[in-house]
């Protein structure tokens, strides 16, 4: 119960830090708190192979990946009052409506009705962290991930590939799948001087 | 203590999955920079993720579990494919700020 408000105000704080720093390298260092406490979060709900997973995914890799690109673009070159990373001018009014959108849906949410346990067939059932085959173990994650869910397990390797190719398909080195704007303006320039000069190349 | 029940109303997790839902669409839709933009989308991506994670729990179903791996997943190459496109937009337009990359527009 303590743990649970606890680790729920460490969750909303970090995601407000995330989304209020101009610097998107602090957002990053907030966005692993988020991740972190996450962590714990999911080990109070009996997903140890998800708690781990959250880590090494998140943290280590997805994160990674954001610091990689931050330092390669340098977005902080343009002043803060004019660049990206420039605060939204409304925010207050934005923050008000946000805020009583999300009063409203929460409280939408309180008032439904909720089906909880007991309607769906329990596939294992929970005991104490670290056994094997209770609830949330990575054996009972692992059968079900390879027995009754096997399909989604293969499609997401699909996904992965698709990604890949995708990454280096857009940034690779030279690559003439994305015409640069400037090399799109030459071409054009190349095309209008071919017309004026009566068609002849 | 009843092993099957979770540790608060299953009301309380979908309350706390909103609220990071919404600060993350705030991000979104407030802020110009592409890569907090980014990181607002995992912050909605993960308020998903509790949601799936609680009630499977409240259920003792995994199914929940793996439809949050499938998440994870998605959520890699979705990061790793955007921040693909910042780069590209960035060598192409010299900028990053999502107002001023806007030559689709017409």
């Amino acid at each position: 119960m303590t743990l649970f408000w606890t680790l729920g105000a460490l969750l909303v704080a970090s995601a407000v830090f995330v989304i209020s720093q101009r610097k998107p390298v602090y957002s990053v260092v907030g966005l692993l708190v988020h991740f972190a406490v996450l962590a714990i979060f999911y080990l109070t709900l009996n997903a140890e192979f998800l708690a781990v997973i959250q880590i090494v995914i998140y943290s280590g890799a997805i994160l990674i990946l954001f610091v990689f690109v931050i330092a390669l673009l340098s977005s902080g070159v343009a002043p803060f009052s004019v660049g990206p990373n420039r605060m939204p001018k409304a925010a207050v009014p934005a923050a008000a409506l946000a805020l009583i959108a999300l009063g409203l849906v929460v409280y939408g949410i309180v008032r439904t009705p909720l089906v909880t346990a007991g309607a769906h067939a329990a596939t294992s059932i929970p005991g104490p962290a670290g056994t094997a085959n209770v609830f949330g173990s990575v054996a009972d994650f692992g059968k079900a991930l390879f027995t009754t869910h096997l399909l989604p397990f293969e499609m997401t390797a699909f996904i992965l590939m698709v990604a890949v190719i995708g990454v280096v398909a857009l940034a690779g080195e030279e690559t003439p799948f994305v015409p640069s704007l400037r090399r799109a303006r030459i071409v054009e320039r190349e095309m209008r001087e071919a017309i004026l000069r009566g068609g002849e190349r | 203590m009843n092993e099957a029940a979770l540790p608060v109303a299953i009301v309380n997790y979908i309350a706390l999955s909103a609220v990071i839902l919404f600060i993350g669409a705030a991000g979104v839709m407030l802020r110009r920079n592409p890569l907090i933009m980014l990181m607002s989308i995992e912050l909605m991506w993960n308020a998903a993720n509790l949601l799936f994670l609680a009630f499977a729990r409240a259920w003792l179903n995994n199914a929940g579990h793996i439809f949050a791996f499938i998440v994870i997943t998605v959520a890699a190459a979705e990061a790793a494919i955007g921040l693909a496109i910042v780069v590209v937009v960035f060598r192409s337009a010299r900028t990053v700020d999502v107002d001023e990359v806007a030559s689709l527009k017409g």
